[in-house]
């Protein structure tokens, strides 16, 4: 497997962001998020900031994909504020965060285009396209594909393509949701590189994971949803060791949650 | 992928616009259309006198409501008590005698209510009536259905109670009347014009003709320029006056088909 | 009787012979309905993707006004805009009346209802598919509108391809608008019904037929101009 160059990376995503120790942060406060009359989401206070990996884990239906959804300020909450950096996330707090879908979304048109369409809406100056483009496609392992039509790629090399469109924004917080639960091992592990190569050069990473082993690999801790609220957030040694919840038990016992 | 889409555009431009050139137009019926007078003789006028003659074939009534609201130059129907209200009412400047043919009664050959057998028209009317025959009538206050109800008149009956039976009124023109009659194996009454050339005639005939009630008159009038300044009164003048002088007079008798004379010239000479 | 062979056969002979009064009718139907349903397209597949797309008070009843203009009678188009375009109306000093310009008018508004309706409901779909990853990339509202018009230019194409059906295929608006003038404003349709009313059935028929190729040729044409630029759209 090729490996991804820290340059490439670098240059990829546009910026590389400095170290320092407290790095901004993504805030909920009393959220609830309501839909066929009930409530499908309940987290009176979260904070996410630093550097790392967060993965989200939890039983089918928690609400692990809503979660996500209300902190890149795709749906808005029926109660409480998501910001980020201080800003609404549904305004201009979103401008420096990015998103993978768990299934791609890609334009009808050559890879290196969907490139392009991402960057056009981000603020790198137009000179440095071609540059950027070019690492995004290396980085992707693209690059012999670039002309080619992007829904004619493989699972795999759409969802390294929704990622590199995603690091295109040069965020600062990527979010994803389930990148990986349909793709094979090497398209994974590609994935899962590049995911990590990110988080060093500090880009925060929060994503919601189907996979357990997953979570072991790539994880700096573990957020456990079910029910619709956070019931253990642990690092994540320490939640496949023991988590203090009920849930997180069943859950990683195989048992169904209810 | 824009620019081609403009430049078509403008390749097409200059044929959009009508200003300019030098024509005018002519409010007629379908039945002086259809019987091909226009398209012998117009080519000739134009020929003489660089104006386009652009006809508009439309029944009697919509001539007459087109003229009023100004959207020709001159008037040339076949109905003379219209005619000449337009004129009174001030929107055409004077009405003149053109030509002439006739009306004929045409029918199914086998002629079952034996409308052939009568002697005047109102005894082919009454055998109609009679016999509860089917007839197809225009129904659409055109100049052929205005002397078609006179004519029921004279044989002192009203057929519109009978509406939608025997007596079918159409609301069109002489064409899908005539093709309608064709179909049904029905009676209609058709100006002499239209049924010469008329191409679907199938088991129809000429079943009476040549009573004095069925003359049948056309009249050219010229619009009114006081009423619609836009009007080319000028060119529309010469038009009249070419259609009303020797040779215009000449070109309508000599127009034949299959040698028989559709319409009669009897412009008052001057 | 009239012939259905007959008329075939006559019709093929119109089209081989090359027969000059035929090819300028076909070229008038072609030059009015085509560039109806261009301008039809250029106001309508935008307007559409708006309504697709933003969200405000009385949207839905504007998508159902829109949906039912689909099915306005052309002859009451026509009628109506004859009324403005007389010379006792509004518009008469533009002397449009009984033009090519006329036609084309009365036929755009024809067609725009049928563009704008298919091409909300092509770029609506479309935009339920986009709506989450445009907004993560940061791209909202209006602009998001020629992105979804080039996305979904097949169906799209669709769309303008019901147009030129319905503009191609009636007589009633031009009937009144254009006054079917020999070599100024007669097209196709209104050629056929001419010679229905002169009982020449079996040549109204053959030009029946000669106008249901060239709708066919045109379909092919712009599906053989589509195929080519199709490599970047599907698997």
């Amino acid at each position: 497997m090729r490996d991804i160059g820290h340059d490439f990376l670098a240059q990829s995503l546009g910026k590389v962001i400095p170290l320092r120790s407290s790095l901004p942060e993504m805030t909920l406060e009393g959220v609830q998020y309501r839909a066929s009359n009930q409530v499908q989401i309940d987290i009176p206070s979260l904070s996410i900031s630093g550097r790392g990996i967060s993965v989200i884990l939890g039983p089918n239906g928690a609400g692990k994909s809503l979660l996500i959804r209300l902190m890149h300020g795709l749906i808005s909450p029926h109660a409480g504020q998501v910001t980020y950096e201080g800003l609404p996330v549904s305004g201009k707090g979103r401008a420096r965060q990015a998103m993978v879908f768990q299934k791609p979304v890609l334009l009808r048109r050559p890879v290196a285009a969907n490139l392009k369409f991402a960057l056009k809406f981000g603020d790198t100056p137009k000179s440095q396209f071609d540059d950027r483009i070019g690492a995004l496609l290396e980085l992707s392992g693209l690059a012999d594909k670039k002309n080619q039509a992007a829904r004619s790629l493989s699972g795999g090399e759409e969802q390294c393509l929704a990622l590199a469109c995603a690091l295109a924004r040069s965020p600062k917080i990527l979010f994803l949701d389930e990148p990986t639960s349909s793709l094979d091992p090497n398209a994974t592990h590609r994935i899962e590189a590049i995911l990590h190569h990110a988080s060093v050069l500090g880009v925060r990473i929060v994503m919601v994971s189907h996979s357990m082993a997953q979570a072991e690999r790539l994880a700096d801790e573990v957020l456990f949803i079910s029910g619709g609220k956070l019931r253990d957030r642990l690092k994540v040694k320490e939640f496949f060791n023991g988590p203090t919840s009920l849930e997180a038990h069943t859950f990683l016992s195989g048992r169904l949650v209810p | 992928m824009l620019r081609w889409a403009l430049s078509v555009l403008v390749f097409l431009m200059p044929t959009f616009a009508a200003a300019d050139e030098n024509f005018i137009i002519l409010q007629s019926t379908t039945s002086t259309q259809n019987s091909g007078l226009f398209t012998a003789i117009l080519p000739k006028f134009e020929h003489e006198t660089g104006i386009e003659v652009r006809v508009v074939a439309v029944g009697t009534g919509q001539a007459l409501r087109n003229a009023r609201n100004g959207d020709g130059d001159a008037l040339l129907v076949h109905s003379k008590a219209d005619e000449e209200q337009f004129v009174e009412d001030g929107f055409g400047i004077a009405r003149s005698d053109v030509m002439y043919n006739d009306f004929v009664v045409v029918g199914p050959s086998a002629d079952l209510a034996n409308v052939s057998d009568g002697k005047s028209v109102e005894d082919a009317f009454s055998a109609i009536l009679g016999a509860n025959a089917k007839f197809i009538s225009r129904g659409d206050d055109s100049g052929t259905h205005k002397a078609e109800m006179r004519l029921w008149a004279l044989s002192g009956y009203g057929p519109t109670s009978h509406s939608g039976q025997w007596y079918i009124e159409t609301g069109s023109g002489m064409g899908a009347t005539l093709n309608m009659a064709s179909a049904l194996g029905g009676y209609t009454l058709t100006d002499r014009a239209t049924w010469i050339a008329f191409a679907n005639k199938g088991d129809l005939k000429i079943l009476f003709e040549g009573d004095a009630h069925m003359f049948n008159q056309y009249g050219v009038i010229v619009l009114n320029p006081a009423v619609h300044p836009a009007v080319k009164s000028y060119e529309a003048g010469l038009f009249s006056e070419w259609l009303l002088g020797a040779k215009g007079q000449a070109e309508i008798a000599e127009y034949k088909v299959d040698g028989q004379q559709l319409f009669f010239p009897n412009a008052i000479s001057r | 009787m009239t012939d259905f062979g007959d008329s075939l056969q006559l019709a093929m002979g119109l089209i081989l012979s090359g027969d000059e009064s035929l090819w300028a009718i076909v070229f008038l139907s072609l030059k009015v309905s085509l560039t109806a349903v261009a301008i039809a397209g250029l106001i309508g597949m935008p307007f559409g993707a708006f309504l697709a797309v933003m969200r405000f008070p009385g949207r839905g009843a504007l998508v159902v006004v829109v949906n039912a203009l689909m099915g306005l009678p052309p002859v009451v188009v026509g009628l109506s805009v004859y009324l403005m375009l007389s010379a006792s109306g509004p518009f008469g000093v533009l002397q449009l009346l009984y033009t090519p310009s006329a036609m084309i008018v009365a036929q755009v508004l024809l067609v725009l209802p049928i563009v704008a309706a298919l091409s909300r409901q092509v770029v609506e779909e479309l935009y339920g598919e986009y709506r989450e990853q445009f907004l993560s990339l940061g791209v909202a509202g209006l602009r998001t509108i020629p992105t979804l018009l080039w996305e979904g230019r097949f169906g799209l194409m669709t769309a303008l391809l019901a147009g030129v059906g319905r503009a191609i295929a009636e007589v009633g608006a031009v009937m009144i608008v254009g006054g079917n003038i020999n070599h100024v404003t007669r097209v196709m349709t209104t050629t056929i019904a001419l010679e229905t009313s002169k009982g020449d059935l079996g040549m109204a028929l053959a030009l029946g037929v000669v106008l249901i190729v060239l709708a066919i040729s045109i379909n092919v044409a712009m599906s053989l101009a589509a195929r080519s630029s199709a490599r970047y759209a599907y698997a």
